[in-house]
């Protein structure tokens, strides 16, 4: 029997035998994990090329850069503390880190409750996280008048730089956050159960994982830098 | 052959999630306090580069089982971001050159 793979030229035939002949390159890795990896090395390149657009900007402008641990500080009963709100958000978002490693565990010990319970908290974390980060832009906008186009506190380029990354991880988060309640409730319902298959909740685990990665990177280039 | 691989891997002790958890807070509190004691200069730039390629070492590896997965699958997904580097020399090169076109042409600058 001839394979289309043998044929000359080019056809759709030989793409698809191509493409679907049988070669296992990440042998024991489910297929979905390693999708889930190749998609978070593409949001890499993409969140890299914004955190590289903002050294450039940064390095380029002529005009003082905001000091953002000024920029980001709250006032507590009289305390002027620096940075305190994007402490707070980071811990949270560790936190959550750490509740879904524990979601994955419980997963692959087919404990249905813990599993669903701790996937839940992990959601709920990111929910507050958004919530934080809708308060943090509100007062950036509405109290200190920061804008696309400039601000009152030095170079025009941080207010772009600043909506554009944290947005567009909050983007981030927040999609992780329905995705996470939307595996959570199939968990609950005891899907995964029946299969005996809980990959999903750690390839759910890879992408929140993932979230809290990139937030690591922009607190330490754009909050502490 | 689902339950195979299921069962085979990724299994850990909870504690070493616990740990490590606890390592990433106390890193991120070092971080912040970097901030708030108001460390400036190459001491202040080297522990926060520092602070944070551990946290995110210790989210991939732990958090993200990479420490557990086969050298193909580590190999292919932790090397390309590598030519990153590259991109970054590039673009911050031409951002010297950029920056000292605007202090020379349009006379601002410190």
């Amino acid at each position: 029997m001839t394979t289309p793979a043998n044929q000359a030229g080019p056809s759709l035939r030989t793409l698809a035998s191509d493409w679907s002949s049988d070669k296992d390159t990440f042998k024991e890795v489910p297929w979905g994990k390693t999708m889930m990896w190749i998609f978070l090395l593409s949001d890499t390149f993409i969140f890299s090329c914004f955190l590289i657009a903002y050294m450039t900007v940064r390095m380029t402008t002529t005009e003082p850069w905001p000091l953002s641990s000024e920029v980001f500080a709250l006032t507590i009963a009289g305390h002027h503390i620096p940075l305190l709100l994007i402490a707070i958000m980071t811990f949270i978002l560790i936190t959550s880190s750490g509740t879904m490693a524990l979601a994955v565990n419980f997963g692959y010990r087919r404990d249905k409750n813990k599993t669903a319970v701790l996937m839940l908290i992990t959601a709920l974390l990111g929910a507050s996280f958004v919530g934080m980060q809708a308060f943090e832009w509100s007062k950036l906008i509405i109290e200190e008048g920061v804008r696309p186009w400039g601000n009152p506190m030095g170079a025009p380029q941080f207010g772009s730089v600043f909506f554009m990354i944290t947005g567009f991880h909050g983007l981030h988060v927040s999609i992780g956050v329905i995705y996470l309640l939307t595996v959570a409730v199939k968990v609950w319902k005891g899907d995964y159960q029946r299969k005996g298959n809980y990959e999903i909740v750690e390839i759910t685990g890879l992408y929140w994982h993932f979230v809290d990665l990139v937030w690591v990177f922009i607190f330490a280039f754009f909050y502490l830098w | 052959m689902e339950q195979v691989r299921e069962e085979g891997q990724q299994q850990h002790p909870l504690s070493i999630y616990f740990k490590i958890w606890l390592l990433l807070f106390v890193l991120s509190g070092f971080s912040y306090m970097v901030d708030y004691m108001h460390l400036q200069g190459y001491l202040r730039w080297s522990l926060i580069l520092l602070f944070m390629f551990l946290k995110a070492g210790l989210i991939i590896s732990v958090f993200m089982h990479m420490m557990w997965e086969r050298l193909a699958l580590i190999y292919a997904i932790l090397l390309p971001p590598l030519c990153l580097l590259v991109f970054i020399t590039i673009m911050s090169l031409e951002a010297d050159y950029t920056f000292l076109s605007r202090v020379i042409f349009f006379g601002q600058g410190p």
